[in-house]
This record gives C-alpha cells, sequence and structure tokens, in this order.
C-alpha cells in the first residue's frame, strides 16, 4: 500500500513539473515584448485545452467512482419496510443529479475552450432574455416541485406512527460509549425513566416503583423480530448521540432530557440479509482485506483479526466524546419464533436487581447480557489516560 | 515637486482627509484607519489562519487514511502530549477537525474572505474616499485579529482546544466531564467567538451604512457592481443572524459557569447526576443553525459576487441577467434565514417541522440555478481572457454546481435520514461553500492584487495553482461522496475499528493523498503572494482594462483614494464589447456618447 501510495504522489507530482515546465516554455516564445503577467493568446489556447481536459477528468473520476465504488452506496437491498420509498427517491434524485451535472458541466468547460480568447475577436453584447431566465427559473422549480412531494409523502410515512398498529415498543439508551436496550415487555409499555434512578444494576434508570416497568427487560444485544412494526423511544444519558441503523433507513438523534422516536418494519432477518448476494461479495472482500492484513500482523507476532461475518450495527453518529468512532451494538434481526425464544430467557430488571441485592458482592457488574462480539476493544485509551 | 503641489491641492480640496494624520509607521500598517490597508490586515491575518485550518486538516486526513500509524510529523506539529510516540490519540483527532473547521469558516471564509474584500472593494468601485467609519473600521479589524490570537492560544491550553466539533453542541461542549476539550479550551473557543461577531457586527455595519450613504454622483442601485450587491446583502445576513450565535455563546457560557439549564436537562456523567432540569440541546441547535445556515451564504455570496465580476471582465461581455443576479442574491439571502431547521431533521424536533424546512431549502435550488446558468450563459460567445482569477472563477462554477446538485439529496428530509452526518455530507459542504468560497477568494487575490500592492501575480504560478488544486479539490471530494453513501459516519477517529467499513480504507487513502498534495501546492500560492509582494513585476492602473471605478484611481497607495474629484458614474459597470466603441470595455466614469443606447435593462 504504501508503495502504491509514494508511487501515485510521484505520478502526481511528475505531471505537476512536467505541466509547469510546458508552461514556462509556452511563455518563452514571446518573452521579448510579452512580461505583462497577463494572459495573452497563448495562455488563453493552453488553459483552454486545459479546460477540455479537466471537463474529461471530470467524466473519468466520476465514471471510475462509480465502477469502483457505485456497488457501496445503500441504495438498494435495504432491510426495512420503508426502506425501498427511500431507495427509491434516492434512485430518482441521483440519476437526475447525474443528467444535469453531466449536462452543466458539459457547458461550462466546453464554452471556456470554445471561446479562448483570441486577438480580434469579439465577444458579443448580451446582457439579458427575459424567455432564457423564465426557463430556466421555471424547470428547476417544476422539477422541485416533484421531488418536494414525493419527498414529503415518504417522510410522512415514516416519520407518522399509526399508534393503533400491533407495535412492539423499545427503548434505546445511549451513553459514552455503549448503547442499551430495554424491552417493554409482556404490556408493551415502558416503564417511566430518569438519569435520577441510576443505581448499581439498574443503569438506565428505571423507577422500580413503576407497575409498568415490572416486566421490563434490559440488554444489550438488540433483537428485533422480522415483519413487526417497531418503535424506538430513544433516551441519552448524558450527551448527544445518534442512533443511525443504516441498513434499515433509519436515524434518529439521542437527546439528553428528551424521549425521541423513530419506528420502522424490519424485513430481512440478519440469515437472509446473508444470504444475499451483495452482501456475500461484499463480506468476501472485506475478509480477503483482513486476510492480507493478517499476513502482516502474523509476521509481526501480533494476534490476527478474526474474520468477518455479516451483522446489522446501531452506530453512534453523533460526535459524543473521545471515543465516538467505537460506539456500536450488534442488532439482530430473528423470526418472530427466535425472537421469542430470545427475549423469554431474559430476566427482567425488576428480578435483576433483586438478585443483584441479594448478593452485594456481584453488584458492580451490570446484570446485562454481554454477547457481542463486533466490538473490538478500544486501543486508545491508552493514549487518554496520558493526556491526563 | 509637482507631487506636492498636487498634495498640497489635496488638502485644500478635502478638510477633513489627511489632516492630522501624519503617518507613521503605526498609523499607517498597523492601527491604520485607511480601507486600503485594513483590507490587506484582514487577507494577510486570514491566510495566516488559512495556512494553520489547512494544515491541521492535512494531519487528519494522514490519521484517516493511515490510522494509529506513528508519524515523525505527528510528533513534530502535536508533540507527545496530542501524540504519544507519534500516534496522533483520539481527543486530538477532534480537536483538530473542530478548529479546522471553525478556522476555515470563520476565520478565512468570513473574516479572510468578506473583510478584506469588503473592505477593499465598497469604497473604491462605489466611489467613497473611505468607509463610513474608519475608526470602527479599525477596531473591527483589531477585535478579529484578537479573536484570532485567542483561538490560536486556545491550542495550546494544557486540557487540549475545544473538541466537540465546530457546531459545539451542548451537552458535549458545556460538560469538561464530557470531553477534555471542554475545559479552558472550549472557554477560549466561545470567548474568542463572542469578539468575533462583535468585530463581524462593526464591519458589517459599516459596510451597510456606506453603500446605502456614500455612492458617487450617478452611482445608483442598479449600476452597482454585482461584488458591492453581495458584500450589501452578505453584510445584512450577517447583521440579521450573527447576533443570534452571540445570544447562542453567552447562555451557553452561563449553562457552563453559572448554573443554568438553557440547554442542560437530567445528565448522568463521571458516576453522578448533574443539577441541571429543563434545558433542551435542541435549543441550542436552533440557535446555532438560525446563524450557521445564513453563515454558509455569508460565506459564499462574496466568492459568487468577486466570480460574477471577474467572469463578466475576463469574457469582455456583459454578465448575463444583471437583474436576474440581484434578485436571486436577494432570494437567495432571504430563504438562507427560513432554512436552519435542514440541519436537524432527525434532530427529535417535531417531524412536521422536517416538512416545512424541506420545502424552504429544495426553494433555495431555484436562485442558485439561475446564477449558475447566467454565469454559463455569460462565457457564451464571449472572448475569454484566461487569466488565473477567470479559471478560479469557472472553477468555482464547476464545484459549485456539483457540490450544489447533492444539496437536492440533503435537502430532502426522507433522504437525509440515511446520509446525515456521514462523509457524504462532509463532500457535499467543502464542494459547495469551502471549495467554492476558497477559489473566490484566490480569484479576487488574483484580480485585486494590482489593486492592493502595485505588483502584478506571476501568472504561471498562478496556472500551475489553479490546475493542481482543481484536480487535488476534485479528487478528494468526489469519491468521499460515495464513502459517505455506503454509510461512513463523519468525525470517526478511525474507520477500521470494527469491520464494516473496512472495504472504504482505500478510498480513504486516496483521499488524503489528493489533499497532501494539493495542501502542498497551496505553497506555490504562498510564495508567489509574498514574493510578489515585493519582487512582481510594476502593474499597470487597469491592468484587466476592468470598468469599475478601482481601476480609475492611481495605483500608489493614497488615502482618500482619488486625487481630487470622486470620479462621476454615467452607466453600469458592464459595458464590455458594446457596439459603437472602439475598445471592448467603457469604464463607468466614461459619459454616454450623444445618442448612444442603453442596451440591458
Amino acid at each position: 500500500m504504501t508503495s502504491f501510495l509514494v508511487l501515485f504522489i510521484l505520478v502526481l507530482l511528475s505531471i505537476a513539473i512536467w505541466q509547469l515546465t510546458k508552461i514556462f516554455d509556452l511563455t518563452q516564445i514571446g518573452q521579448s515584448s510579452d512580461n505583462t503577467q497577463i494572459a495573452n493568446d497563448n495562455d488563453n489556447k493552453v488553459n483552454g485545452y486545459l479546460m477540455f481536459a479537466f471537463l474529461v477528468f471530470i467524466y473519468l473520476t466520476t465514471i471510475v467512482c462509480i465502477v469502483k465504488y457505485g456497488d457501496l452506496p445503500l441504495m438498494s437491498g435495504s432491510a426495512s419496510v420503508h426502506g425501498k420509498d427511500v431507495d427509491q427517491l434516492m434512485w430518482i434524485s441521483m440519476i437526475l443529479i447525474f443528467v444535469v451535472q453531466t449536462i452543466t458541466q458539459a457547458l461550462l468547460h466546453y464554452f471556456a475552450f470554445k471561446y479562448r480568447g483570441r486577438k480580434g475577436q469579439t465577444a458579443m453584447y448580451f446582457a439579458d432574455n427575459n424567455k432564457l431566465e423564465f426557463i430556466w427559473s421555471s424547470i428547476p422549480a417544476v422539477v422541485l416541485a416533484v421531488l418536494i412531494f414525493y419527498g414529503l409523502y415518504a417522510w410522512t410515512d415514516i416519520m407518522f406512527v399509526d399508534e393503533d398498529e400491533d407495535t412492539i415498543v423499545i427503548e434505546l439508551y445511549a451513553k459514552q460509549f455503549g448503547w442499551e436496550a430495554r424491552y417493554s415487555g409482556k404490556d408493551n409499555v415502558l416503564g417511566k425513566a430518569n438519569v435520577r434512578y441510576i443505581e448499581g444494576v439498574n443503569t438506565v434508570g428505571v423507577d422500580l416503583a413503576d407497575p409498568n416497568a415490572q416486566d421490563d427487560i434490559v440488554v444489550n444485544e438488540l433483537h428485533l423480530p422480522k415483519g413487526k412494526r417497531v418503535v424506538f423511544k430513544i433516551r441519552s444519558q448524558d450527551v448527544l448521540h445518534s442512533a443511525y441503523m443504516p441498513h434499515f433507513r433509519a436515524q434518529m438523534n439521542c437527546v439528553p432530557g428528551m424521549v425521541t422516536q423513530f419506528s420502522f418494519i424490519p424485513n430481512m432477518t440478519t440469515s437472509e440479509m446473508r444470504e444475499t448476494e451483495d452482501m456475500i461479495t461484499k463480506v468476501n472482500r472485506i475478509n480477503q482485506i483482513r486476510e492480507k492484513k493478517n499476513t502482516q500482523l502474523v509476521a509481526e507476532g501480533k494476534t490476527p483479526l478474526d474474520p468477518y461475518t455479516f451483522d446489522y450495527l446501531l452506530l453512534c453518529n453523533k460526535i459524543c466524546g473521545a471515543s465516538h468512532y467505537n460506539m456500536q451494538m450488534k442488532v439482530v434481526v430473528d423470526t418472530p419464533e427466535e425472537f421469542k425464544t430470545w427475549l423469554k430467557d431474559k430476566p427482567t430488571l425488576v428480578q435483576a436487581v433483586k438478585d443483584a441485592n441479594a448478593a452485594p458482592a456481584d453488584a458492580e457488574k451490570p446484570n446485562v447480557t454481554n454477547d457481542s462480539t463486533t466490538a473490538k476493544a478500544d486501543t486508545t485509551v491508552v493514549a487518554q489516560v496520558e493526556m491526563k | 515637486m509637482s507631487a506636492m503641489s498636487h498634495e498640497h491641492d489635496h488638502h485644500e480640496h478635502d478638510h477633513h482627509e489627511e489632516h492630522h494624520h501624519k503617518d507613521t509607521f503605526i498609523t499607517k500598517y498597523i492601527f491604520s484607519i485607511d480601507h486600503k490597508m485594513i483590507a490587506k490586515q484582514y487577507l494577510i491575518t486570514g491566510i495566516i489562519m488559512g495556512l494553520i485550518g489547512v494544515g491541521m486538516s492535512m494531519l487528519f486526513r494522514m490519521q484517516l487514511a493511515w490510522p494509529e500509524e506513528s508519524f515523525k510529523i505527528f510528533s513534530f506539529f502535536l508533540g507527545e502530549r496530542m501524540a504519544p510516540g507519534g500516534v496522533m490519540n483520539n481527543e486530538t483527532y477532534l480537536a483538530l477537525v473542530t478548529i479546522h473547521g471553525t478556522i476555515m469558516v470563520f476565520f478565512v471564509l468570513t473574516a479572510g474572505l468578506s473583510g478584506t474584500f469588503s473592505n477593499l472593494l465598497i469604497p473604491l468601485q462605489i466611489g467613497a474616499r473611505d468607509m463610513a467609519s474608519g475608526f470602527l473600521n479599525m477596531i473591527s479589524y483589531w477585535l478579529f485579529f484578537t479573536s484570532s490570537v485567542i483561538m490560536v492560544i486556545s491550542l495550546f491550553v494544557e486540557s487540549g482546544p475545544a473538541s466537540a466539533g465546530w457546531t459545539i453542541y451542548p451537552p458535549l461542549s458545556a460538560l469538561p466531564q464530557a470531553i477534555s476539550g471542554s475545559g479552558l479550551g472550549m472557554t477560549l473557543w466561545l470567548v474568542s467567538m463572542a469578539i468575533f461577531i462583535a468585530s463581524s457586527l462593526m464591519g458589517s455595519l459599516n459596510y451597510i451604512v456606506t453603500v446605502i450613504n456614500l455612492r458617487t454622483k450617478g452611482m445608483s442601485m442598479t449600476r452597482l457592481p454585482l461584488t458591492i450587491w453581495a458584500f450589501f446583502i452578505t453584510a445584512v445576513i450577517g447583521v440579521i443572524s450573527f447576533p443570534v450565535l452571540l445570544s447562542a455563546a453567552l447562555m451557553l457560557i452561563m449553562d457552563r459557569g453559572f448554573g443554568t439549564s438553557f440547554f442542560l436537562s437530567d445528565i448522568y456523567i463521571a458516576g453522578e447526576v448533574l443539577n441541571y432540569q429543563g434545558g433542551s440541546p435542541v435549543l441550542f441547535e436552533h440557535l446555532f443553525w438560525f446563524l450557521g445556515h445564513p453563515e454558509v451564504y455569508i460565506v459564499l455570496l462574496p466568492a459568487l459576487g468577486i466570480t460574477s465580476e471577474v467572469i463578466a471582465t475576463n469574457s469582455r461581455k456583459p454578465i448575463f441577467g444583471y437583474r436576474a443576479m440581484i434578485m436571486s442574491i436577494l432570494a437567495i439571502a432571504f430563504l438562507s434565514t427560513i432554512v436552519w431547521g435542514h440541519h436537524m431533521f432527525i434532530s427529535g424536533m417535531n417531524p412536521f417541522l422536517g416538512s416545512v424546512f424541506t420545502f424552504t431549502t429544495l426553494l433555495i435550488a431555484i436562485p442558485s440555478a439561475v446564477k449558475a446558468f447566467n454565469y454559463i450563459t455569460t462565457l457564451w460567445k464571449g472572448n475569454l481572457q484566461l487569466n488565473p482569477a477567470m479559471l478560479f472563477s469557472i472553477g468555482l462554477v464547476s464545484t459549485f454546481i456539483t457540490g450544489g446538485l447533492t444539496g437536492l439529496i440533503l435537502g430532502d428530509s426522507t433522504l437525509d435520514i440515511n446520509v446525515h452526518d456521514t462523509y457524504f455530507v462532509v463532500a457535499h459542504f467543502h464542494l459547495v461553500m469551502g471549495i467554492s468560497a476558497l477559489y473566490g477568494m484566490f480569484a479576487g487575490i488574483y484580480h485585486w492584487y494590482p489593486r492592493m500592492f502595485g505588483r502584478m501575480l506571476n501568472k504561471n504560478l498562478g496556472y500551475i495553482h489553479f490546475w493542481v488544486t482543481a484536480v487535488c479539490a476534485y479528487g478528494v471530494f468526489f469519491p468521499m461522496h460515495f464513502i459517505g453513501m455506503a454509510g461512513l459516519p463523519r468525525r470517526y477517529y478511525t474507520n477500521t475499528n470494527f469491520p464494516l467499513f473496512d472495504d472504504l480504507q482505500n478510498v480513504n487513502v486516496i483521499i488524503t493523498c489528493f489533499a497532501l498534495v494539493g495542501g502542498a501546492f497551496q505553497l506555490v500560492f504562498l510564495w508567489n503572494f509574498f514574493h510578489s509582494m515585493f519582487f512582481g513585476k510594476k502593474s499597470v492602473q487597469n491592468p484587466w482594462r476592468s470598468n469599475t471605478l478601482e481601476w480609475t484611481a492611481p495605483v500608489e497607495h493614497m488615502h482618500g483614494n482619488w486625487p481630487g474629484e470622486i470620479p462621476e458614474v454615467h452607466r453600469w459597470p458592464y459595458d464590455y464589447s458594446k457596439p459603437g466603441h472602439e475598445e471592448d470595455f467603457v469604464p463607468q466614469n466614461v459619459p454616454m456618447k450623444p445618442g448612444e443606447e442603453v442596451l440591458h435593462h
């Protein structure tokens, strides 16, 4: 990689130097008569052609990016019901953008090339034209109206949840630098909570006296049943965070002092997602990269990286402190049956608090099932300590 | 001898000019009240701040490409505390990102760009001897200088500089327990910004008053060059929105120091519950973005104004659709104050507001499209003189289109859900306001350098500067859209801490390479800038054969701009290649020929 890099920089530098000498050479021609530092016909010609070359460069960059990285975008294969709408709108907007971009850049750079200054050439005195102005204000207006209405329709659909629907209510709880989730249990109502109730294993501050809280379950791996609307009630313990689940086209900030909400219906279980063709290619690609790194790591006598298997992730996407980059939670979408079995074994928070009080020695350990494997240990804690 | 008698003349004509003004070194170069000198002070301070800001971005780009690797350059610039063993630590990364954003947005592109060219061009282009208040102008610069110094000092405090992002959302920015940069570093940040806002307000008020009151005879509002329109409206937006940020900063200072709860509520941190109750961080977001969004246009409009002027002059053609350009500046200014919510679609505010802000935001695309099309039409059938300033202006139109188009995606609340706070946003705003405004600034420097220093910048170095910068700017920000589309969040110290984004790492390396090359080539510009100041070729009075009044003033630096009478204006500023004239330009102070028609409306 480093050798590639050095090569790359060398190539760029040599291009630059080649440019430099070329331009200098060109100006030597008329040196005696022209040293005003104002563009002459020669400069106009060279830079006019370079403008044209630059248009080619923009197109090439676009093509290379689309071919090489075009499969990275989260524009297809969403894992939630509303994701299809989002993706479709994204495709429409993207295609529109690419068409407009291609045309306008072509006009701009082509004109810069075509009308490059020459001695004796006169520009056309063309100051205004109402018809043209009208055309290019109204075309964007119409196109935008379509986009706006499509967008607003989808937005309303996503953000306003029908309360009567059969839903499952889950609390997402963010803190520096981790996530917890609270299931509302059989009554599907979350017990009241406030940071002032935080004590021992009651890490999310549930009011244990609240009747609705009696069947609440706190975990730190999020499981969702496929095909059922999940309503997330989102809280934060300390600073702003953002619950970002890219595969579900879902994101909402976590705001201390406030409960925010987002809702979607997952429609692909984790194992279904793992078997899609796109995902298999992506995982293979990542594993190849990791294997390459491993040969190096092993040579240095370090522990190799685990091979990657796909899992949905909940990421923090609002700057929240030093370890912001390492704040994620594994999300598993199960079939409804699997989900039931998984949840059945989990103790309620009330029970957990009782157990903890009965065995005070264990009280410091929060009773949350810790089966997340995706997070690598935070390697930078050392650096942080040193700073203080 | 003749010069002396001239000077004498001048004294008699303008009694209050230079009367009690003996030009000592201090009054001429330091505490100057001459707008041209103040413009140079702004420019040079802005360039120095720009050097710091761009340098920081190169450092953290290296960290992103080669995460947690040891570099000698880190040890050298950051020291053992911020980069133990040459490895940049995570808090330092956030600090660099934060200060890079702050410096570039406020100190370079607001003060450096608008401060320089508003000060230089407003009096010269409207035909005034100086700003309405030279004294206020001087204070404005020195407050800006003070705030720059405080911002730079904050880099050296023990707990580190502010590191809560340039948006400084509380509670992160309010609580030193949350991140160590929110201690003294953040206090200095807030103090620096408060002074900066005072400076900006003084400057803006001065610009507004000058444009309204001090136009020379014949200079009606519809004969103003588009640069002046842009600076004027920019100043108006600044006066409307900067005080809101000041109030937010003051409230944040109170939350931090005096126990109020404007923005804080229900917080448990470092093992204890804090006393704050009833505040809301969302309120801060509203206040911040009420400035923050207009700020984008405060940065961009002057650049667009400069571009209008430079494109018209170098195309030897009137700017196409002069009135439409003014209307779109006004429309953009108005709309910019009612779209701030598009930064907050997923902040937890009522989703209905999201719909409203989507609507107003996408409306901005219309005046922006009009401007872009008008620029392109101005090039059509021109006689383009491809000076470095012109290249940067064309480059601006190009990046303005590329960056502006992705705004259609981000401005749409539905699509914003998934790309909010990813690298897609970073790519979008860097192209549309960062790179575009920088290009505008460079265009202005190349174009008005002879006016400022009486010497020409070397054009070949200018060409090299432009082409390498143009290639690198696209090389950095075009691929960045794609990693954003893949869901990569911004402000992550490393992207390889978990495997999901491993396949984006090579893209990050490419981006960083372009950034390093592009950054390094700015040295060409710096060399050209400082070298030409002393050794550049002496300029003639009107090197670009331009119409506006600043080129009717003599090259020598003189207080009061014109010896003798102020020129009178007889026509609009865009009579380039007008049929019936021998030259392809007709300066504004040339009277209409008998029977000459006004060919524009």
